[in-house]
């Protein structure tokens, strides 16, 4: 099967890699939601519109039968009438003499014997074989009126017997006629004609008992109705639809009638007299069960199509979700590794290159040294002091290089860790002795806020000590003089002590955040490595702790030390 | 007091030459060597009682030496210098017997006092 080109477009399978990180759930979500809705709703459309097709030829066969049976059995009873006035036509004809029915007596006194026993008969006349009526028995005066031109003599002439269409006669009543031919053995030929009231052919629809909506008539096949219609026109006048296709048999058509309403029409051809009866009725009324099933079908289908369509979207949500979270999970994983690597590739570089400085800066070191010792151990050097100023220029010069290539190599170095139980106060306690007096000269509120119920923990001391002088010193760079730096220490869970060092400085903002873990990244110009916090970063996390940063411009720094009472098994590799 | 006999080994001969002359400055007597071999020669001919070796050295290294100071001349105390400032150079020199380490660039007068304490170790010994 060919895949239609705007499917192709969707690409509903592709897990887009480009674009923002949120439009790509997003399109994932949107695929996942549309590919969804169509697995499950394409069967479920298919499915409601097989059914539905089903149900309703069922419902339809089993509802317009009875109009069928309806339309047949009451034109058998019309057929029956019609046969019924014929035969009696019929019977007379053969059963009295022509010179019999020629006499107005006798004529009068079958025509009373009909009118008794036979409902219907108006008038009933006499017509020779020339056309000329003979006798008449009836409300008119046509005795010697001449029929021989008129075709339903001649018909009568030819096929032995004719019914009329329906007529406006007597008293403005419709009106057919019936007319026998009877012919003796001795080749003589006569027409008996005899004029019925269609009262019958009304009582007989009405006896088909439809309701106020439905109609039933009788047509011609030229289209003219025999019989008033409740809807369609009065007796006479011509149908304004087209005739339905011949059957004899009862049959249904679907149609829109003259009022625009959807009707079922039933039918059946009568053979003789060429009549054809129809009962129309709404489809509304008709299929009114069909409705009501229909409509509640439709109210299922409605209901599984929203159950559906909510169900997927809070899958496809919740898995986007869960998909979302293991992908993040997964990159803060290779984050970190990566973070790892490029620390440990940084450290041998870093190495590599104090190692390369430290021998010639060893040299400068010795020759300036050499250099001060001649110019001190010499008496009378000519300015003495300015030479003794610009060596000693160059070895602190040398210092300063030493400093920073012994800090790199302390980032770079991988010292076994060695455990002992310590109280962290303790050790936070030493540490500050370094900076006591540089917190006296620059008048620096130095809060200790221990507590004294701090359990001991299993960790470095060594390292420890590095981790608190590096975030001392980081927050003592941080405030003015008179600034305030506040270390606090608690139990933070079963498992966990902490120490946070907080001062009022200059704070950072979010974009240093980022980075202050990154080595080589400083914010205090020439004066930084860059290692500081690297070094603590990589010593808490061997020691199996955590670090955490809570920073605001202006406002000050909180660094949160997390350490573990006992280490992992992993700690001192 | 015992007559100062120090020995002087590191690779960079301007280093060495430098530092012994201003080791020499200060009434220090000392002999050098830049390289491993030489170095034990000049101990095995004449032992001093201090040697200042630097642990990264072609050829013969640092730890080396010093392992066949401390095999055949147990009595010699060894100060290493360290370029590498690496204290794992420390801690292994200290597992094979050296008195003291120090990292470069060096501070002279440190240097002489380790020296000094070496010296002093010596001659308790």
């Amino acid at each position: 099967m060919a895949i239609p080109d705007w499917l192709k477009k969707l690409n509903l399978l592709h897990m887009p890699e480009e674009g923002g990180v949120h439009d790509r759930y997003r399109i994932l979500r949107r695929n996942m939601i549309i590919l969804m809705i169509l697995i499950t709703l394409i069967p479920l459309l298919l499915m409601a519109f097989v059914n539905y097709h089903e149900y309703r030829s069922a419902l339809k066969d089993e509802i317009l039968n009875p109009l069928r049976v309806l339309v047949n059995k009451t034109k058998h009873s019309f057929e029956l009438f019609l046969a019924e006035r014929l035969s009696t036509v019929s019977f007379i004809s053969s059963a009295y003499t022509f010179e019999e029915l020629a006499n107005e007596n006798t004529l009068n006194h079958i025509f009373r014997v009909m009118k008794r026993e036979f409902r219907g008969f108006v008038d009933i006349g006499l017509i020779d074989a020339k056309g000329i009526q003979i006798s008449y028995v009836g409300p008119y005066d046509l005795k010697g009126k001449d029929y021989s031109e008129q075709s339903w003599f001649h018909e009568a002439q030819v096929r032995g017997s004719y019914i009329s269409d329906v007529f406006m006669g007597y008293r403005k009543f419709p009106h057919i006629v019936i007319a026998v031919q009877h012919r003796t053995t001795t080749g003589q030929t006569w027409v008996l004609r005899a004029t019925v009231d269609t009262e019958k052919f009304d009582d007989l629809i009405a006896s088909m008992g439809l309701d106020t909506e439905s109609d039933a008539f009788l047509l011609n096949r030229s289209g003219v109705f025999q019989t008033p219609s409740k809807f369609y026109g009065d007796v006479l006048e011509q149908f304004p639809l087209n005739l339905p296709p011949v059957s004899y048999e009862a049959n249904v058509l679907e149609l829109i009638d003259t009022k625009g309403r959807d009707v079922f029409m039933a039918y059946a051809y009568f053979i003789h007299p060429a009549y054809i009866l129809a009962v129309v009725k709404p489809r509304t009324d008709v299929l009114r069960t069909w409705y009501t099933l229909k409509s509640e079908l439709a109210i299922v289908f409605l209901i599984s199509v929203v159950v559906i369509i909510l169900v997927i979207f809070k899958l496809s949500d919740l898995l986007i979700r869960r998909i979302r979270e293991s992908d993040e999970k997964r990159e803060a994983a290779f984050r970190e590794i990566q973070h790892t690597h490029k620390l440990s590739s940084i450290g041998r570089l870093a190495a590599g290159v104090a190692h390369e400085i430290n021998n010639p800066m060893a040299i400068v070191n010795e020759k300036a040294g050499l250099m001060k010792d001649l110019i001190e151990y010499s008496a009378d050097f000519p300015d003495k002091p300015k030479f003794t100023a610009l060596v000693d220029a160059i070895l602190q010069s040398v210092q300063r290089c030493r400093s920073i290539t012994h800090r790199l190599l302390g980032f770079a170095r991988r010292m076994e860790i060695q455990i002992e139980v310590l109280d962290l106060n303790d050790v936070i306690k030493e540490t500050v002795t370094f900076l006591e007096k540089e917190a006296l000269y620059r008048n620096l509120d130095l809060r200790l806020e221990l507590d004294d119920d701090l359990p001991r923990i299993a960790s470095d001391r060594g390292q420890l000590q590095q981790v608190f002088l590096n975030i001392l010193n980081n927050a003592f760079a941080a405030v003015e003089d008179g600034g305030m730096v506040a270390v606090t220490t608690w139990e933070k869970d079963l498992d966990t002590v902490a120490a946070s060092i907080a001062d009022n400085g200059t704070g950072m903002s979010e974009e240093t955040l980022k980075h202050i873990f990154e080595p080589f990244f400083t914010t205090k110009g020439g004066k930084g490595t860059g290692l500081g916090l690297p070094i603590t970063y990589g010593i808490i996390k061997k020691l199996g702790g955590d670090i955490e940063v809570q920073s605001k411009e202006g406002k000050g720094t909180t660094m949160t030390v997390y350490l573990p009472k006992k280490p992992k098994e992993t700690v001192g590799g | 007091m015992h007559e100062w006999k120090v020995l002087l080994v590191d690779d960079e001969e301007e280093f060495v030459t430098t530092l012994a002359e201003r080791l020499r400055l200060r009434g220090i007597p000392v002999r050098t060597s830049t390289d491993g071999e030489e170095a034990l020669r000049m101990i095995e001919t004449d032992p001093p009682q201090v040697v200042v070796l630097d642990v990264l050295m072609p050829g013969l290294g640092g730890l080396e030496v010093l392992k066949r100071i401390k095999a055949d001349f147990r009595k010699v105390k060894v100060i290493l210098l360290t370029g590498q400032g690496s204290t794992w150079d420390g801690i292994q020199g200290m597992r094979m017997g050296v008195f003291d380490y120090l990292m470069k660039p060096l501070n002279i007068n440190e240097l002489i006092e380790k020296i000094r304490e070496a010296m002093n170790a010596y001659g308790e010994d």
